[in-house]
């Protein structure tokens, strides 16, 4: 913006409307946005389509690759079984996704406060959080047994350190002259925690919750790969040692439809928690 | 700013026995990575009530530690502060001194009203509530109409503005200002440079404004405090002789002309 321009922003006058271009730029700006909808939506009708083609000229065996017409007709005749399966590893998601983030975000406001407990930890939660799913969980479900619990625990465990990362950085977000105003004020400590500190927070919190969202389903699904009989990790198991390929496409949409809403759900959350974000509003 | 103006009668006359500020020998020394740094060095200073100081020197001389010293934000480390007839911490906490920082550093998720009215929500400041109300401020700041909008939303210009509503809600007696138009055009500072001496009068705050301009601080201040840098120490106290109200057009008279120069030529050396 030009110098002029901005000075005459300044004033709080009434800004001169011009119907015409104002009508012109709502036009072109929902255009575009439909232009992003519908987009991906035809790339992917289109890659389903180039699928159904491929295993139609090639004669590929339903067990290797099913069309997508035979995962359909699946997700349709045992729309019962797998949405009994999806039960289960949605509780475990969940309960898994608001346990791990609650006890990050504790932690966290605790290492802003005892920064000896953060020196002392941190290296370790870092440590920790590089062993891969696959490794420790088997040790939590040895742990925990064969139960809802061990799931629950490898969800929260893979949730809960993106989390407290980002929500220690985000509580140390403020700025040294945000400090020093609550200090002319004579701000509490509890004041400056939740009248600064917990809101500079929040768009890196969101941004953990977000990664959380799809991650505590993938918890879920190894930690029953593990050991268990029902679940979307189970019923994958099951389809592949079945040979059973249908099944196995159409368990993966019913998890990623699932994984896919959730993020949906927080996603939603953020932007209305977050109107004033400007990554948000822009 | 004008158009709220609601002219505040002036301060009863026991209120001027004590100056608004008092440094007396004022030293302040850091310990850094390269050694003790002394930021400031036996800094003697009076600025009377209702006055409009300007503090001018090159980067590095103490301006905003002086600023800081006096809000009780850093401990001098020897000397005596005096505010309002008492110490820094009293006159903070007695929500007598209004600050505003060189970014607006307003707080992203609250509009511009909602920012404001900060100072009333946190610390105990409701019991400071001062005469004129948030909204007031804002329309005193020619921001009426926009008290909705957030931060992100409102132009470098607009954002000091706020600032300078919420650094004015609680009444402070005095107002300390921290390079608070640096970083905007010429053209806005210019003009925000006009509507503030107009909230001073208006308010009748006394005002200490760090600035490295030397015509913002010849053209705002009714004395210009020179201060040179390694070890930060007060250089000379020039008197402004230019007339008030101020307006732009003072700045090409010959006395201003005169003083800039002046200025200039202490800073050389400073």
């Amino acid at each position: 913006m030009t110098a002029p321009a901005m000075s005459q922003t300044e004033a709080s006058e009434t800004y001169v409307s011009d119907e015409a271009a104002r009508a012109e730029y709502v036009a072109a700006a929902r255009s575009a946005a439909w232009r992003r909808r519908l987009l991906p939506v035809g790339a992917a009708i289109l890659l389903l389509v180039l699928w159904e083609l491929a295993v139609v000229v090639f004669q590929v065996r339903p067990f290797i690759a099913p069309a997508p017409t035979a995962v359909a007709a699946t997700l349709y005749a045992k729309f019962g079984l797998l949405i009994g399966n999806l039960a289960p590893t949605a509780t475990e998601a969940v309960s898994g996704f608001i346990i791990g983030n609650v006890a990050a975000i504790v932690i966290a406001a605790g290492f802003v406060y005892q920064r000896t407990a953060e020196e002392a930890f941190f290296p370790i939660a870092v440590m920790v959080h590089t062993i891969p799913v696959m490794a420790y969980a088997p040790i939590l479900v040895l742990l925990l047994g064969n139960g809802l619990s061990a799931k629950v625990a490898i969800a929260a465990l893979i949730c809960f350190f993106p989390t407290l990362v980002n929500m220690t950085r985000g509580l140390r977000a403020v700025t040294s002259q945000q400090m020093e105003l609550m200090r002319i004020l004579s701000a509490s400590p509890s004041e400056i925690f939740f009248k600064l500190r917990l809101k500079c927070s929040l768009p890196y919190l969101f941004a953990a919750l977000k990664i959380a969202a799809a991650t505590s389903v993938i918890g879920a699904i190894v930690g029953e790969w593990i050991g268990a009989t029902t679940g979307i990790g189970a019923l994958i198991i099951q389809a592949t040692y079945n040979f059973d390929s249908p099944l196995l496409y159409a368990t993966i949409v019913v998890g990623s439809a699932f994984s896919a809403a959730f993020f949906g759900v927080i996603s939603w959350l953020e932007s209305h928690f977050l109107k004033w974000n400007v990554a948000q509003s822009g | 700013m004008s158009q709220a103006a609601l002219k505040r009668t002036p301060e009863a006359p026991e209120a001027s026995e004590s100056p608004a500020v008092r440094l007396r020998n004022v030293t302040v020394r850091f310990t850094t990575e390269r050694g003790a740094v002394t930021a400031l060095d036996r800094v003697s200073m009076t600025v009377a009530r209702g006055g409009f100081l300007t503090l001018l020197g090159p980067s590095g001389c103490g301006k905003s530690t002086l600023l800081r010293v006096v809000s009780d934000l850093i401990p001098a480390t020897s000397g005596e502060v005096e505010v309002m007839g008492a110490s820094a911490a009293a006159a903070r906490e007695a929500r007598n001194i209004g600050f505003v920082f060189q970014d607006a550093s307003l707080l992203a998720w609250r509009t511009a009203l909602e920012n404001v009215e900060l100072p009333l929500e946190v610390g105990g400041g409701a019991e400071h509530r001062g005469a004129r109300s948030p909204r007031e401020l804002l329309a005193l700041v020619g921001l009426s109409g926009r008290e909705k909008a957030y931060p992100h939303e409102l132009s470098g210009g607009m954002r000091q503005r706020v600032a300078i509503a919420r650094a004015l809600v609680n009444d402070p007696k005095l107002l300390l200002m921290d390079e608070p138009f640096g970083a905007l055009d010429e053209i806005t500072r210019d003009r925000l440079n006009v509507e503030l001496l107009r909230v001073w009068e208006n308010t009748g705050a006394t005002i200490l404004f760090v600035t490295h301009s030397i015509y913002e601080a010849a053209f705002l201040g009714q004395q210009v405090l020179l201060m040179a840098a390694r070890p930060g120490r007060v250089r000379e106290v020039v008197d402004v002789p230019l007339p008030t109200p101020r307006g732009v057009e003072q700045r090409e008279t010959p006395q201003f002309v005169e003083l800039t120069a002046h200025l200039r030529r202490v800073l050389e050396t400073c």
